[in-house]
């Protein structure tokens, strides 16, 4: 987090919306989600984790995509690698990876993608590995459904890999059990495993959460340095602004479901439009100085994702939703452009939402 | 003896006249209790008192299952009907019940011997005589010595204590106790028992014993070699006299019988033995409920066991014609009947035990035991109708009054001064359910005259030993009805009264058959048989104290027991053996 | 959760693993002998204490005619009259060191490990035992075989298409099997199977009998391997169905899906593998109980066996053979719970033996 204490916040101009073209849909781009909405039909309802969302990632770019448990971040993480079960989610939208639909790919050609072409780092890598296989075995598994060689072959592979992530003896640690490792080695041999297959597209499902502050850093390094050596194009998920902060180009904050920001990461730490992403900032914890206030935690808890508010889905828990004209309880806002390939759905005026930011938000954090 | 003799030659005649009609294939009609003859047709009880299926035809397996208990194969070591039954095929004993359907099979042959015993005047010396050339399975010739030493070896009640004791009781012992504590083999100290040469064997009896052929046809008469005897391990292969020899002796899992090739049927001319099968093939052990369902399909031949079908088996056949036409509803020479104890008041009294006989529900006790085809007939009086001089008696009106006389056994407990009644205990062995039904029966019965009762049920396995049959634990607990049941070692007055009637065989101990008759004039009478060597005199004295222990109202019959017998239809051969109440083993082949 | 990045690769396992099962094999005789003491004195000492003596308990075991004085001399030959840690102390030394017993003519040795001579038959109890090991063995293993493929197969697919028509009708037969006796069960399999059918043997068919014809051996066992598994498959697919659907919601599984890896591997080699650690244990429990006597199945189909032995024996007091079976029984059991502790280890490297 030490990162961000380096951008000069109080740089105005840059928050100023530029006339540039909507960004956020470009058909170009390696990676291109437009209008995903992943459905679970349940007894109670349908849940609609994800409903219509759309973003587009270059190769050798990071996009973090941001909100609280719930917001459906992990869900869209899941759906581009078509990790959901058959049956049980109701995917409809485009997800095209180097110009290929997966939404609409035979789910057999799909998982000869994962793990090559798209692979995943997940959250706790205790539980996400597993505990009856050596940590070399894991990875040697991952490397031989994609490459056609022997165990030797694959295995100097996994001890290259292991020390590729910093991992010391990986000679003698390849023979070990995910169990026998730390918290911080285990992430690292859970990023070998991913990147074995050199994919291009890397997804980290809240990659440090279960860490502790010193060892999240070391393993953002390592994403990075990683990105830079193998180019390829991530997404990093966290619920922590702080995380994405300086790894990421894009950010993409999602709320109910929905897109409520999305723009370049010195955009939206400079001027954010949304209250929501407000309370994302508020809710940082700082270690480069003390703060003035406690936390600024958002008010209420996450919206059910069956019955979403009508309106802004964030309308219960805005601290704004009154200066809308009541537009806020009736009108879902649309993901506007404000400029400079920021984007934001709020139905704030620019000006109303520039004060508040100025006056009310930023002197706080 | 003189009737044993003319009976035995009536039954070589009727066995030559048998051998007749089954070359013939001439059928007797089916007139049950008719002695001798034959049938081919299947009906209810086409196999009592004449041959079904009369084959001479060697060759094949016979498969039978036991589905209860069995002592031993031993034949100094068993005490089982079925298994002296089934004995006969692979022991020769002096004398043998004969092979043959009808009352004819309730007489002795002689097998052994040459002839019956012959007795001293005073019926306490006994001199048989061995046929010449019988041999064990390995060809040596049976001598008298090898008899002598089966009957001392099996004295040793501590090495095989499972058979009878008719012969530690009888023998003049002079304090021998076996050659296993005597450790000489010439036993020389065996006084009881001389063989003066190789065929002849004398018993000498400590008291006078005029039905001492049955002593000599027990199977403790089967002659062991010294040198092959391994005590507590010869079951394991009892050396064969008889047509089969073991072949496998398994514990508890199986028993195979091959034909013995050194057995001469020459030398065993009056038995009746047919040995049809090659193969005798006995499964040890087998579940009950199973075995019933083999007998039906035709996998299995005999419940060796000879008790009938299993309860829930008897409606299968009953109720269905075809079934039933394999079916005999064999009677056996047992009673099942209630102790009344004298030693507990106001039993004492015998107006208050009248009071019990008249009140009792023999319907109930008949219902209780399967009804009169599975279960047997209404018992009026203590001896089965087997029994030779069996005279029916039914005083007390059992056969009019089947569900009991209120009436008359009212007027019996006023006599016996509680008019309005008493409380006592009914004693029965909580795992049969047939004992527990009677013991409901009779509780209801007696609680129409006033006397009230509770209902004690006691493991089967310590009934006699530890409780019913042990006289203090019987009276300290009030067991004034003890039901229970009494076969017949053999059918004969004494065989089946002396271990239920005869106050001299109470043990303190417990273990005891007779607690509740105590009577010194059935005493009396019972050694007054026992010298009488009068057929038709002892036989009366058979009655007068069948008769005294009813007057005196200390046992309530119940019901003179039949089994339901079932012969799948590959059977041949098969009757109903009347000493045995169970079919034939000897007789029967397979097609 | 031990170690940590600074443990070294686990150089002495062969070492710890022997001393363990040595641990364990000690612990194993020492258990052994509690189950025979806490046995002996249910048999010997319980019945004492509640009111009968030596020559009552002996009478069991006298014919039907015997009077006091032989029931006595048997009370004697039994050992009944002996204090009670004599006949105790005579009963372990008979495991230990072997024991002589009079046949009569003669004075036979029973060797170690002598569990002594059957009351009832006079028969040394451990030839019997060893002799019905191999139709209780076989009914057991090949039962196992059956209820494992059949169990776990059912469990797996269910769990697979849980909610289908296979799930429900499959665990709705389960329950069935789990509730319904093996008498029943047995008696009703041979009297379509066997009587109306004709397809298997009769009851009472001796496995061991077949002559070395494997065929016939697996044709007389075909009925009972059967109804025995199927009571086991069914407690075996329901607990399958329930391990799988818990770990295929693992991490670990979508990140093996993650991999690319097929369905069928996620399943089979990751699925799989962990959904069936608790199986291991029951199946250990289960099988050992049943190597000590499958006693109910054995009965219904006249299977000379251990369990049949047993229950016939208990049925006549036949205290030695009682004795025998239960330590043989518990010895099985014992024995299979320290190989499933070890398998554990083996399929479970979180687990460290100790």
């Amino acid at each position: 987090m030490t990162q961000f204490s380096d951008e000069p916040l109080a740089d105005v101009e840059t928050y100023l919306p530029a006339a540039t073209e909507p960004d956020h849909d470009r058909s170009g781009a390696f990676l291109q989600v437009r209008d995903l909405r992943v459905h679970f039909p349940t007894d109670d309802g349908v849940v609609k984790s994800v409903d219509g969302l759309t973003f587009h990632l270059d190769r050798g770019k990071t996009l973090g995509i941001v909100g609280e448990s719930g917001s459906g971040k992990s869900v869209t993480s899941l759906s581009i690698m078509g990790l959901h079960k058959e049956g049980v989610a109701r995917i409809s939208g485009e997800v095209m990876l180097n110009g290929q639909n997966l939404i609409a790919m035979d789910p057999n050609r799909v998982r000869r993608l994962r793990g090559k072409n798209m692979a995943m780092i997940f959250q706790d890598p205790l539980s996400a590995m597993h505990p009856f296989y050596t940590v070399g075995d894991q990875i040697i598994e991952a490397y031989r459904i994609h490459h056609n060689v022997s165990k030797q072959v694959a295995r100097k592979h996994a001890i290259e890999m292991l020390d590729r992530v910093g991992i010391p003896q990986p000679t003698s640690r390849v023979d070990d059990y995910p169990h026998q490792f730390s918290g911080g080695m285990r992430q690292r041999a859970m990023i070998a495993m991913a990147l074995s297959c050199d994919p291009e597209l890397l997804i980290a499902d809240e990659p440090t959460t279960a860490l502790d502050v010193t060892v999240q850093a070391q393993i953002l390094d390592l994403i990075r340095d990683l990105q830079q050596e193998f180019n390829s194009a991530i997404i990093i998920i966290t619920h922590d602004l702080g995380v994405v902060a300086e790894l990421a180009d894009d950010i993409l904050v999602m709320y109910g479901g929905r897109a409520v920001e999305y723009g370049t990461s010195s955009g939206i730490f400079t001027a954010p439009q949304h209250p929501y992403t407000w309370g994302l900032l508020g809710s940082m914890p700082r270690l480069d100085r003390e703060r003035t206030d406690r936390l600024l935690p958002i008010k209420g808890s996450p919206p059910s994702l069956i019955n979403l508010p009508d309106g802004c889905a964030f309308h219960p828990r805005c601290a704004y939703a009154d200066r809308n004209g009541g537009a806020s309880e009736t009108v879902v806002p649309e993901l506007r452009d404000v400029g400079d390939g920021h984007f934001t759905a709020c139905h704030l005026s620019a000006e109303d939402r520039m004060q508040i930011w100025e006056n009310e938000i930023r002197p706080k954090l | 003896m003189k009737r044993n003799r003319m009976i035995s030659a009536v039954a070589a005649g009727s066995a030559l006249l048998m051998g007749l009609a089954a070359c013939g294939g001439s059928s007797n009609d089916a007139d049950s209790g008719s002695s001798g003859g034959s049938t081919t047709t299947a009906a209810y009880n086409a196999a009592i008192g004449k041959v079904f299926n009369p084959s001479d035809k060697k060759g094949g397996t016979l498969k039978l299952a036991n589905s209860g208990d069995w002592d031993s194969v031993d034949p100094g070591d068993t005490y089982y009907g079925f298994s002296w039954n089934f004995l006969r095929n692979y022991g020769r004993s002096l004398l043998v019940f004969k092979s043959a359907p009808g009352a004819e099979g309730n007489s002795l042959a002689p097998d052994l011997a040459e002839g019956l015993g012959t007795p001293s005047n005073d019926a306490k010396t006994w001199t048989y005589k061995l046929r010449k050339g019988i041999k064990f399975e390995d060809g040596t010739e049976i001598k008298s010595k090898d008899v002598k030493y089966a009957v001392a070896r099996q004295l040793d009640k501590e090495t095989l204590p499972n058979g009878p004791t008719y012969l530690n009781d009888l023998l003049d012992l002079q304090g021998y106790e076996g050659p296993y504590k005597d450790n000489d083999p010439t036993m020389a100290k065996f006084t009881a028992v001389e063989t003066p040469d190789d065929y002849t064997i004398v018993f000498k009896l400590s008291k006078s014993f005029s039905a001492f052929d049955y002593i000599a046809a027990l199977p403790a008469t089967v002659p062991v070699p010294a040198a092959k005897d391994t005590g507590t391990k010869y079951k394991e292969h009892p050396v064969s006299s008889g047509p089969y020899k073991f072949e496998v002796n398994e514990v508890d899992k199986r028993v195979v019988l091959v034909r013995n090739d050194q057995y001469d049927p020459a030398t065993d001319p009056a038995s009746g033995r047919k040995a049809l099968p090659d193969r005798i093939e006995v499964e040890l052990k087998a579940n009950a409920a199973d075995v019933d369902n083999r007998l039906l399909d035709g996998t299995l031949d005999v419940d060796i066991a000879g008790t009938g079908v299993q309860t829930e088996t008897q409606p299968k056949i009953l109720n269905d014609p075809e079934q039933k036409n394999r079916a005999d509803s064999a009677p056996n020479a047992r009673l099942w009947y209630s102790g009344i104890n004298s030693d507990v008041a106001p039993l004492d009294n015998v107006h208050c035990r009248k009071a019990i006989m008249y009140a009792a529900d023999h319907a109930g006790y008949q219902r209780s035991y399967g009804g009169a085809e599975a279960g047997g007939d209404i018992a009026t009086n203590i001896m089965p109708p087997q029994i030779p001089g069996f005279q029916k008696n039914d005083q007390y009106g059992f056969e009019t009054d089947k569900s009991g006389n209120v009436e008359k056994a009212k007027q019996e407990l006023q006599q016996c001064g509680k008019a309005d009644g008493f409380t006592t205990n009914i004693a029965y062995r909580a795992e049969r359910p047939k004992e527990k039904n009677t013991a409901e029966a009779l509780q209801q019965a007696f609680n129409k005259v006033g006397i009230k009762t509770e209902l004690k049920g006691f493991p089967q396995g310590d009934y006699s030993k530890l409780y019913a049959g042990k006289p203090d634990y019987a009276k300290a607990n009030n067991l004034g009805v003890i039901i229970y049941g009494w076969g017949a070692d053999w059918n004969d007055g004494f065989g089946f009264l002396q271990q239920i009637v005869d106050s001299r065989t109470i043990r303190p101990g417990g273990g005891n058959t007779n607690i509740a008759v105590k009577d010194p004039q059935v005493d009396q009478l019972l050694d007054k048989a026992l010298t009488t060597t009068d057929k038709t005199a002892r036989e009366s004295l058979w009655n007068d104290i069948d008769k005294r222990v009813m007057d005196q109202a200390y046992i309530l019959p119940g019901v003179w027991a039949k089994g339901l017998m079932y012969r799948p239809e590959r059977l041949t051969n098969v009757f109903v053996s009347e000493a045995y109440g169970m079919y034939d083993y000897t007789a029967m082949g397979v097609q | 959760m031990t170690g940590g990045p600074d443990r070294g690769p686990p150089v002495t396992f062969a070492a710890d693993v022997v001393t363990y099962i040595i641990r364990r094999l000690i612990a194993a005789v020492i258990l052994l002998f509690v189950v025979s003491a806490v046995t002996f004195a249910i048999f010997f000492l319980v019945p004492r204490i509640a009111g009968f003596t030596a020559d009552d308990l002996a009478s069991r075991y006298t014919g039907k005619t015997a009077g006091a004085e032989q029931t006595h001399e048997m009370a004697v030959k039994l050992g009944f009259t002996d204090p009670m840690y004599e006949q105790y102390g005579r009963f372990v030394k008979g495991l230990v060191a072997g024991r002589d017993f009079d046949t009569g003519p003669s004075v036979e040795h029973c060797p170690a490990p002598c569990f002594g001579y059957s009351f009832i038959k006079q028969v040394p109890v451990w030839p019997e035992i060893v002799g019905r090991m191999p139709v209780t063995l076989s009914l057991a293993l090949g039962a196992a075989i059956i209820w494992l493929g059949f169990g776990i197969g059912t469990g797996v697919i269910s769990a697979l298409r849980r909610g289908t028509f296979f799930d429900r009708a499959s665990m709705g037969i389960a329950l069935a099997g789990v509730s319904l006796p093996i008498f029943f069960t047995g008696l009703l399999a041979l009297s379509v199977f066997s009587y109306a059918l004709d397809v298997t043997p009769p009851g009472g068919t001796d496995p061991t009998e077949s002559g070395n014809n494997p065929l016939e051996w697996a044709h007389a066992l075909l009925l009972p391997w059967i109804t025995l598994a199927f009571l086991y498959s069914a407690g075996y697919a329901r607990l399958t169905r329930a391990g799988m659907l818990e770990t295929m919601n693992e991490d670990f599984i979508r990140t093996a899906r993650a991999k690319g890896l097929t369905e069928r591997r996620v399943v089979t080699k990751h699925g799989l593998r962990s959904a069936l650690t608790p199986i291991v244990t029951i199946f250990g429990l289960d099988l050992g109980l049943l190597l000590g006597g499958a006693i109910l199945t054995e009965k219904t189909f006249g299977l000379p066996g251990i369990g049949k032995w047993a229950v016939d024996s208990i049925q006549n007091n036949d205290l030695p053979v009682v004795l025998g079976v239960t330590m043989v029984g518990a010895f099985f059991v014992v024995i299979a719970n320290l190989v499933v502790d070890l398998m554990y280890a083996v399929i479970d490297p979180r687990v460290r033996l100790g």
